[in-house]
C-alpha cells in the first residue's frame, strides 16, 4: 500500500514509521524541514534509507500533495495540528484526488462527529481522552496516590 | 434578512455596518478578543466573541435561523469550512466566502462553495481594465451559467480590424455581443465593419479565450506592419 501522511508531529511521525516498519511505501508531507528530524527518532538508518519519502510543503498545495504522490496513494491521512487544515486536505483527497482510504483527525468532537456522518473517516482524540477519562473516573481512581493506573483494570 | 457575518477585521465590519445601515438584522463573530472589543464599541450586540469554526458557537450565534452567511476572515480554511458547514449542515440558502489566496480558489470550488470573491482578482481585473496592452480583460464569470464576458480593444495591428463581423471565423460557443465606439454602444450586425480602437465585447462557453485572443489580437499573417 501507498500511504501518504500530511503533518509530520508526533502523531503523524510514529504512524508514518509504524506503516514503513510493516512494509508499507510511505511518504510524509509537512510544512516544516525540521520534521524531519522527528520521522527518524529510534531509527537505525536514515528515513529515506529505510525506503521512506518526504516532502516539505503545505498540504493545501497541490503541487505539494502531487509532488508526494497523492495521485497514487491508496491512503491518506491528515494529522496536522490544524483542525481544518486536516478537513479541508482530507476533502480535497476524496474529491479531487478519489484516494480510496481517507482518515482525518480532527480535535473538536462536534465537528469530528459531524464530518464522520458526512462521510468522511475521522479519528478524534479529544473524544477518545473525554472516555477514557470518564471510565476511568467511573472504575473510581484511588482517592490519592498517581492517578489513573497505566493499565485500566476491565470493566465487569 | 439575518445575516451571520464571520471576521470582523476592515471587511466584516464594514460590511456589517452596510448591512445595519440597510436595515438588515446582523450578527459578526470574531475570535480575537481584541478586536472583538474595539468592534463591540461601535456595533454593541451585534458583534459576538468565539470562534466560529466551532458548531456551537455558530449555534449560539443563531445560525439555525440564517438567511445568509458570509465568512470574510483572513483565513480561506476557516472560510471555506465555515461556509460548507452552514450550507450543509444547517440549510443556510445564501453563503459567500472570501478567497484571500487565489490560488485556493479550486478548493472552494471542490467544495461547493460559491460564490466565492477574491480581492486579489477583483483588483488583478481592475488592473487588467486599466491597463488594455493585456488584450483581452475578464468581465464577468457566470460560473453556475457556464459563460464568460469579455472585452477586447482592437489594436490597428488587429487582423480583424477593417473586416466584416459576419465574415469573422468565430469560434463556436462565442459571440460578439456589443461594441463600444467613440463613446458610444451598439449591437454589430453581419455588415458591421470593425475599427481600430473598437471595444468589443464577447460572451463565451469558458475555455475559448485564447482563440478569440488569437483572431483579435495582432494579425498572425504579418499583413500588418
Amino acid at each position: 500500500m501507498f500511504i501518504l501522511i500530511v503533518g509530520c508531529g508526533r502523531v503523524g511521525s510514529s504512524v508514518a514509521r509504524a506503516m514503513l516498519r510493516e512494509g508499507h511505501e510511505v511518504s510524509c508531507l509537512d510544512e516544516d524541514p525540521e520534521s524531519h528530524a522527528r520521522l527518524e527518532v529510534g531509527l537505525e538508518k536514515g528515513w529515506e534509507d529505510l525506503g521512506g519519502q518526504f516532502t516539505v510543503g503545505a498540504g493545501l498545495e497541490t503541487e505539494a500533495l502531487e509532488a508526494a504522490g497523492i495521485q497514487r496513494a491508496d491512503a491518506f491521512i491528515a494529522s496536522t495540528d490544524g483542525d481544518n487544515t486536516n478537513i479541508v486536505i482530507s476533502q480535497i483527497a476524496q474529491r479531487r484526488y478519489n484516494v480510496p482510504t481517507v482518515i482525518a483527525r480532527i480535535l473538536d468532537p462536534l465537528r469530528a462527529e459531524w464530518y464522520e456522518g458526512q462521510g468522511l473517516h475521522t479519528v478524534c482524540p479529544t473524544r477518545v481522552a473525554i472516555d477514557m477519562l470518564e471510565s476511568a473516573v467511573r472504575e473510581g481512581a484511588p482517592r490519592s496516590g498517581s492517578g489513573p493506573s497505566a493499565e485500566p483494570a476491565e470493566t465487569a | 434578512m439575518y445575516i451571520i457575518v464571520v471576521g470582523a477585521g476592515k471587511v466584516g465590519w464594514n460590511l456589517a455596518r452596510e448591512l445595519l445601515e440597510k436595515g438588515h438584522e446582523v450578527t459578526v463573530i470574531e475570535s480575537d478578543r481584541r478586536r472583538y472589543l474595539t468592534v463591540e464599541q461601535e456595533l454593541e450586540h451585534s458583534v459576538t466573541y468565539g470562534d466560529a469554526s466551532e458548531l456551537w458557537v455558530l449555534e449560539r450565534a443563531g445560525i439555525q435561523r440564517a438567511d445568509m452567511v458570509i465568512a470574510v476572515t483572513g483565513d480561506d480554511e476557516d472560510n471555506m469550512l465555515i461556509c460548507q458547514v452552514a450550507r450543509e449542515k444547517y440549510q443556510v440558502d445564501r453563503i459567500i466566502a472570501r478567497v484571500n489566496n487565489p490560488r485556493n480558489r479550486p478548493h472552494f470550488d471542490l467544495l461547493g462553495i460559491r460564490p466565492s470573491v477574491s480581492a486579489t482578482d477583483l483588483i488583478l481585473r481592475l488592473l487588467e481594465h486599466e491597463v488594455p496592452q493585456y488584450g483581452l480583460v475578464h468581465l464577468l464569470d457566470l460560473q453556475e451559467e457556464q459563460l464568460e464576458i469579455i472585452e477586447m480593444l482592437l489594436g490597428a495591428d488587429s487582423g480583424v480590424t477593417g473586416r466584416r463581423v459576419g465574415d469573422l471565423e468565430m469560434p463556436e460557443g462565442s459571440l460578439l455581443i456589443s461594441v463600444l465606439r467613440s463613446g458610444k454602444g451598439f449591437v454589430p450586425g453581419p455588415d458591421t465593419i470593425l475599427e481600430a480602437g473598437d471595444e468589443v465585447l464577447a460572451v463565451l462557453d469558458p475555455g475559448h479565450e485564447e482563440q478569440l485572443k488569437e483572431l483579435f489580437g495582432p494579425d498572425q499573417n504579418g499583413a500588418g506592419a
